[in-house]
């Protein structure tokens, strides 16, 4: 049961290093599918929430750990 | 579909899989060192034997789910998996965390074994079968992912799997021939290329899951390549300066 836990976690941790960077981008995901389910007359519009999302959401996340980096209590890498 | 989308899924399997295979290739090395080649070699091939059960089992399933979902399911792990190595690829360039040392790597992973060597001798073959097998395992996990998630969403398959199996090879054939990790491989600057590439095929098949006609068909995934650099080359010039500010 341990064993099959921790291949678990591994196999998460594939996916998952930072869970808000995970969140952010399954929140955009979730975006660009209501957009895409919302205007079908405009499918573009849903991939340019993706494309500028995940865009946006990577420089905000890597900005935001370039700050916490070395402030007092702040995670460690 | 064209086949321009052959050789960025080549690509991209090739990088990712150099960079697990050296990753598997320094354990193994390490395990060799200080138990011998029996332990290092039975834990590989243990390890790389689970992995072809598990894609001999797998693999049947992907050609019955629906193309479009198969789309936006591979397209999401590989936003997942392809931005989180962009991200550690963005904040090791800009020195916000260490660089990863394959020779740090061996000396810690000998460092370890021989610490066990001295604490549990009647054991210690069977731990180090272990900790090759796990090597093999996890990194060839990663690398079976990485050909499944650039191959299967267009078809590329066996592209993506040439990929992969050229990069084993040259990296099991260089890192025997040299008898030491591939410390001077620019281990960061290929999970740069390998993040930016992955994100690219990530927005593409999840746009492609979700109905989205991208413009240039298969050529978007260039201009998302393109997009992904440009924003990361910034990422790290933006984060250099913080991290400084925030150390000092």
């Amino acid at each position: 049961m341990t064993a099959l836990v921790r291949l678990l976690r591994v196999l998460g941790g594939l996916f998952v290093d930072d869970g808000s960077l995970a969140l952010a981008i399954i929140a955009i995901v979730g975006l660009a599918a209501g957009v895409a389910a919302l205007a079908p007359a405009h499918p573009l519009a849903a991939g340019g929430v993706l494309l500028s999302g995940c865009l946006a959401v990577l420089l905000g996340n890597v900005l935001r750990a370039a700050r916490r980096r070395g402030a007092p209590g702040g995670k460690r890498f | 579909m064209t086949s321009m989308s052959a050789l960025p899924a080549l690509t991209a399997a090739f990088l990712g899989s150099l960079v697990e295979a050296a990753e598997a290739l320094t354990i193994l090395l390490a395990v060799a060192t200080v138990r011998g080649w029996r332990p290092a070699g039975l834990g590989a091939f243990a390890g790389l034997a689970t992995l072809a059960l598990i894609v001999v089992g797998v693999g049947p399933f992907l050609d019955r789910i629906p193309l479009h979902l198969l789309q936006l399911g591979i397209g999401v792990m590989l936003l997942l998996f392809g931005m989180r190595w962009l991200r550690k690829a963005i904040l090791r360039a800009a020195g916000v965390i260490r660089l990863h040392d394959e020779a740090a790597a061996f000396a810690s992973e000998t460092a370890g074994l021989h610490e066990q060597a001295r604490k549990l001798q009647p054991r210690l073959d069977w731990l180090a079968t272990v900790a090759s097998f796990k090597a093999v395992l996890l990194e060839g996990l990663e690398v079976v992912f990485i050909v499944i998630a650039v191959g299967a969403g267009g078809q590329f398959l066996v592209a993506a799997s040439i990929g992969a199996l050229l990069a084993c090879v040259l990296v099991m054939v260089v890192g025997f021939a040299l008898h030491r990790p591939l410390a001077r491989l620019p281990e960061n600057a290929l999970k740069f290329a390998v993040g930016v590439l992955l994100s690219a095929f990530g927005v593409f098949w999840t746009g492609e899951g979700l109905g989205v006609p991208w413009p240039g068909q298969d050529l978007a995934i260039l201009g998302f390549c393109g997009l992904f650099l440009v924003m990361a080359a910034a990422a790290v010039a933006l984060a250099r300066p913080r991290a400084v500010e925030a150390v000092s």
